[in-house]
């Protein structure tokens, strides 16, 4: 019985983990590979240690398991964050599907700063468009 | 089939394919954050295979090395964020 659960929780666990992979691979954005990562991995590797403290069954390493899914749970939102933020800094261009920025003309490039409406100062917004450092140009 | 089985024959290669493809992104990815990204998910693929590892050897002491590996790639995200975003900065 205890396997039976054991082989649910790891092959879901795995599947998660193998479409984050794919997704990683197919995905044709920064930003939405950004989204695979903080959701879908963190998912799998959640069910992968509660399979494996349900087949250990003892007290250490049940609260081990835990004590990482909930480190795992705090910290890839905030990695996430950070990320998405360096990345649209760096100007990272979005798909060219995309629907709408809504940061557009609100982060400052000089100074950083997340301004709550829309100012078109030309010089001092993130740009987009072109590829205007050599992260971009090496595809 | 019993579980070490099925895990060591259908669970692990999985994952281990997996591992190749997030590698793929890690090799071609077009700017430096998305390799950044698949470093990140390279090592939460890792703490899973943990965690496989431990119930296949019966051995729950590896699950020590998981937490590590947790912590080093938050810390490793973290710094490499901050460290592009300052650079660009500067500019």
């Amino acid at each position: 019985m205890i396997s039976i659960i054991i082989v649910i929780l790891i092959t879901l666990g795995t599947l998660f983990i193998l479409l984050a992979a794919i997704g990683m691979v197919r995905m044709p954005d920064t930003y939405l590979r950004i989204s695979v990562t903080t959701k879908a991995a963190t998912l799998g590797v959640g069910l992968l240690l509660i399979s494996s403290a349900i087949y250990f069954n003892d007290l250490s390493t049940t609260s081990r398991a835990l004590v990482i899914i909930l480190f795992v749970l705090l910290t890839a939102p905030v990695s996430a964050h950070l990320v998405g933020r360096a990345s649209y800094f760096m100007g990272v261009k979005l798909w060219d599907k995309s629907v709408m920025d809504d940061l557009r003309g609100k982060y400052q490039k000089k100074t950083h700063v997340l301004k709550s409406k829309i100012d078109n100062t030309p010089g001092d917004n993130v740009v987009h468009d072109r590829p205007d450092n050599e992260n971009e140009v090496e595809d | 089939m019993t579980l070490n089985d099925y895990i060591y024959y259908v669970i692990l290669p999985v994952l281990a394919f997996s591992i190749l493809l997030i590698f793929y992104r890690f090799f071609k990815g077009p700017s430096i954050v998305d390799k950044i990204i698949a470093l990140d998910l390279l090592i939460t693929t890792g703490i899973g295979i943990i965690a496989v590892y431990s119930i296949v050897h019966g051995r729950s002491t590896f699950m020590d090395t998981a937490m590590i590996l947790a912590l080093i790639a938050f810390l490793s995200t973290v710094a490499f964020s901050y460290f592009i975003e300052k650079r660009n900065r500067k500019k």
